[in-house]
């Protein structure tokens, strides 16, 4: 196959992946409601950040995804250490088997678990349950994330560390840690975009006092478009895009 | 003699394998002693046992007469200069070498890094990172930032692998002359013979995870107890389990030494220095000579003598 | 040595633990029993749940959704390949085109979700262009089927495909094409028989992917398929949400959990490294 014919179809194909958020990029700035083009406005933008409900599930959103992925990458990072210096294989299948189970059937285990819990301890689904939901769905990401970075890591660098008098610890926070640094960085900002994201788990076990953006965006949509959504849908992309990016760059 | 550290019947097994066997050495005090052989001996075990990042299975290792064995890496005062350097890539040339001294507590770091960095003519590469370095100054910091902690002993493994070729015979003479300054005692680790002849005081050379041969350069290069020890150092003719190297092997047309035996010519190759012929004998065995190129010119199907001095044949057991 | 390894590994096994193994005891205790009155589950322990599976209506919706799986699964595979080999092919601007590939990936599945909506519905962008240059008089139903959920399971996952196959293309010995053209072999010859046989680990490790997810979709079902086009994860949010059946709903998570795990021990005993 000819590498011109494929450039071609792959043009087709970038346009597929990437035409359809650019189509609801362009209408967020329609000064129309309807899908015809009337003239430029940032009128929905307006009306997004004077929505009470979605600024408030969007600093839900902002203080779930901050401290669940801050948590989460510090466990992960410890964790992936601990497996490369050597395997726990239980462990580490078990990590692999939370990434590959259905959103829903994490949803719906981790619901069972809070409702369970709450006969014994008294508490409420809210916005704790969502953390914690968070760090366990997002744990696994940091840890093979972190293990990548490790595997190019030259355990030499800490036997030397040693070597010179370090002991394990030192070792581990002034040699290690920071060769790993990047691909730590990178580990949170992914665990922080999944986070952020997550609609599926997030609205089995949110309270009332704890809606995210997403489980808002997910009522709006369902009621039918809206060019608020379509808005509030492009300052998403345009910031995880740009998180996502930055994450490219750190691992370099 | 005094020994500065001691090997005695020190093994390490793993499931499929011996790694080192049974291994009693015994290094003098400010000497610079190699440990010589294939890859897969078992001589970087052996130095990994004496830094302590593996336990041996059985035996002692004792530095100064004390045991090193319940010892951790981090409190042996024995210290690693790695095969690929290990320099810490985040931090500088200064940085590298003065961790150690943190990491004891030393206070006078300035003095200490300045005569170190005199020591291996580092002077103006302090602030640099060792991606900066060329690969001969990496193995000067490498070297510098375990010296600077004046060890009882340095280990090395295999210091000149990574070098590029035409750099090694430098290195290798700046190596010495710093262990002789310093007068630390050294262990090399290498798998080349003739960088562990022209280096170390004494070699011991390993096989299979065991010693075979414990010697000065001279000894196991002239005087090889066992066949694998005369056949790793260099090249061997075998005629009648008598040994003779090449170069100490003469080819004449007519018969002339008291030690002689009859080959054909199969073939003639000019290596520049010499020309090295290479005859097979009657009873199948090859010869191989290295003559110097204005002497005799022989070409395949040639009947030669060939012979040697009784004082250059090897004998092993 | 071992104690700081314990201690570091310590968070992650008590997160692992309590928050899915645990989990995953109590909804394969749950499957087990019987519903309860309002909602919940309660004694006796039952295989019922199980049972239930198989009956026509959920077998069909199970069968479905194997099927929407098997399709979405197909177009990726067939959608992604030439693009693996392109951008495979593209030397230094390798990266920058998996890139491209990969951005939308990672930016918000729900707003991709909902541009297709945007798009597809009756007064979407596609049904207003058509009318308005008037070569249809009435909406086309672009939203609310099958087509629609494929579509949008497609554009989710296409670089759940792209990505392994592009693995495996890109480490493709470049010298053994070679000696495939030297030979005589036309390049649709090399391409069927020399590329595709040697990109087969990436070939069953993407579809793979592609398919555990698009099995478990619940979103793109919900959103674009509507009422009319139901799945799996559907029925099970429905069985802890309105329908209060949480014994049925453990038991179809368990089922669908299964059907995963089967998939992946299928693929990684051939491609352990593939996928890990």
């Amino acid at each position: 196959m000819k590498q011109r014919a494929l450039g071609f179809y792959a043009v087709l194909v970038y346009a597929f992946l990437h035409v359809p958020l650019l189509v609801l990029a362009v209408f967020s700035f329609n000064s129309s409601k309807f899908t015809v083009w009337k003239g430029f406005s940032l009128d929905w933008y307006k009306a997004a950040f004077h929505d009470a409900g979605l600024v408030e599930a969007a600093v839900n959103s902002l203080i779930i995804a901050t401290v669940a992925s801050l948590l989460a990458t510090i466990a992960g990072t410890l964790c992936a250490y601990g497996l490369w210096k050597r395997s726990a294989p239980i462990l580490s299948n078990s990590l692999y088997l939370s990434l590959v189970t259905p959103e829903i059937v994490t949803g719906i285990s981790l619901l069972a678990l809070f409702q369970w819990m709450f006969r014994f301890l008294k508490i409420q689904l809210g916005m704790h349950t969502v953390i914690l939901a968070h760090i366990a769905f997002t744990l696994a990401y940091v840890v093979i994330v972190v293990m990548a970075r490790l595997r190019t890591f030259d355990p030499a660098l800490e036997e030397a560390a040693m070597d010179l008098g370090a002991t394990e610890w030192q070792a581990f926070r002034q040699v290690t840690l920071p060769s790993i640094l990047p691909g730590v960085l990178a580990a949170g900002l992914l665990a922080f975009t999944v986070s952020i994201d997550d609609y599926v788990i997030t609205s089995l076990v949110a309270g009332v006092d704890s809606e995210t953006l997403p489980m808002v965006i997910f009522q709006m949509a369902r009621r039918g478009v809206s060019p608020v959504v379509n808005a509030i849908s492009t300052l998403i992309v345009i910031a995880l895009g740009g998180l996502i990016l930055l994450s490219e760059r750190i691992q370099r | 003699m005094e020994s500065v550290l001691e090997l005695r019947e020190v093994s390490k097994h793993y499931p499929t394998h011996r790694a080192v066997d049974g291994v009693s050495l015994s290094i003098e005090r400010g000497s610079l002693y190699g440990l010589l052989g294939p890859s897969g001996c078992g001589k970087t075990t052996t130095l990994r046992l004496i830094a302590g990042f593996d336990d041996p299975t059985s035996g002692d290792i004792l530095l100064n007469g004390s045991s090193l064995v319940p010892l951790k890496p981090y409190q042996r005062n024995v210290n690693t200069v790695f095969q690929s350097y290990a320099l810490f890539p985040h931090m500088s040339v200064r940085a590298n070498i003065e961790f150690g001294l943190k990491r004891k507590g030393i206070t006078d770091l300035d003095a200490r890094v300045r005569r170190v960095v005199d020591l291996v003519q580092l002077n103006g590469k302090e602030s640099r990172l060792p991606a900066e370095l060329s690969g001969g100054e990496k193995q000067r910091v490498a070297l510098a930032r375990s010296l600077v902690l004046e060890p009882e002993v340095l280990l090395l493994d295999e210091p000149l692998s990574a070098l590029d070729p035409n750099l090694r015979k430098q290195v290798r003479t700046e190596l010495k002359d710093v262990q002789r300054r310093t007068g630390i005692t050294f262990v090399i680790v290498t798998h080349d013979q003739e960088e562990a002849l022209s280096l170390c005081d004494r070699i011991a050379v390993m096989h299979q995870g065991k010693v075979e041969q414990i010697g000065t350069p001279e000894d196991i290069y002239l005087r090889p107890r066992t066949r694998f020890v005369a056949e790793f150092l260099g090249a061997m003719n075998w005629f009648n389990g008598i040994g003779v190297r090449p170069e100490s092997t003469r080819m004449t047309r007519s018969a002339a030494a008291a030690s002689s035996v009859q080959a054909i010519v199969e073939s003639s190759m000019f290596l520049g220095h010499c020309v090295q012929v290479r005859a097979r004998t009657k009873e199948g065995a090859v010869a191989i000579a290295e003559i110097p190129r204005t002497g005799n010119h022989f070409v395949p199907g040639d009947s030669v003598d060939v012979s040697w001095d009784h004082n250059d044949q090897i004998e092993v057991v | 040595m071992k104690r700081l390894r314990a201690i570091f590994l310590a968070p992650a096994r008590t997160i692992n633990f309590v928050l899915f193994l645990a989990p995953m005891a109590i909804v394969l205790a749950y499957s087990l029993l019987s519903r309860g009155v309002y909602g919940g589950v309660e004694r006796p322990w039952t295989f019922e749940s199980y049972t239930r599976l198989i009956d026509p209506l959920y077998g069909g919706i199970l069968l479905r959704s194997f099927w929407i799986s098997v399709l979405s699964t197909g177009v990726c595979l067939v959608l992604g390949f030439p693009m693996a080999l392109f951008i495979a092919r593209s030397g230094a601007r390798r990266n920058l085109y998996l890139n491209l590939v990969m951005l939308p990936f990672w930016t918000s599945f729900l707003v991709r979700t909902y541009a297709w909506m945007f798009l597809l519905r009756d007064t979407g962008l596609i049904n207003t262009v058509l009318q308005s240059l008037g070569i249809i008089h009435e909406p086309l139903p672009l939203l609310y089927n099958d087509g629609a959920v494929i579509l949008g399971l497609v554009y989710g996952y296409l670089p759940f495909m792209i990505l392994p196959l592009y693995t495996t293309l890109e480490r493709l010995d470049k010298s053994l094409l070679e000696a495939s053209a030297d030979l005589g072999a036309t390049p649709f010859v090399t391409l069927t028989r020399i590329i595709i046989p040697l990109s087969a680990p990436g070939i069953r490790a993407g579809s793979i992917l592609v398919f555990i997810t698009c099995l478990g979709a619940y979103l793109t079902p919900d959103l674009l398929g509507g009422s009319k086009t139901v799945m799996i994860g559907n029925v099970i949010q429905n069985q802890f949400t309105s329908a209060r059946d949480w014994p049925f709903g453990a038991a179809a998570s368990l089922a669908l959990m299964a059907l995963v795990m089967v998939m992946l021990l299928v693929v990684l005993r051939r491609d352990k490294e593939q996928m890990l």
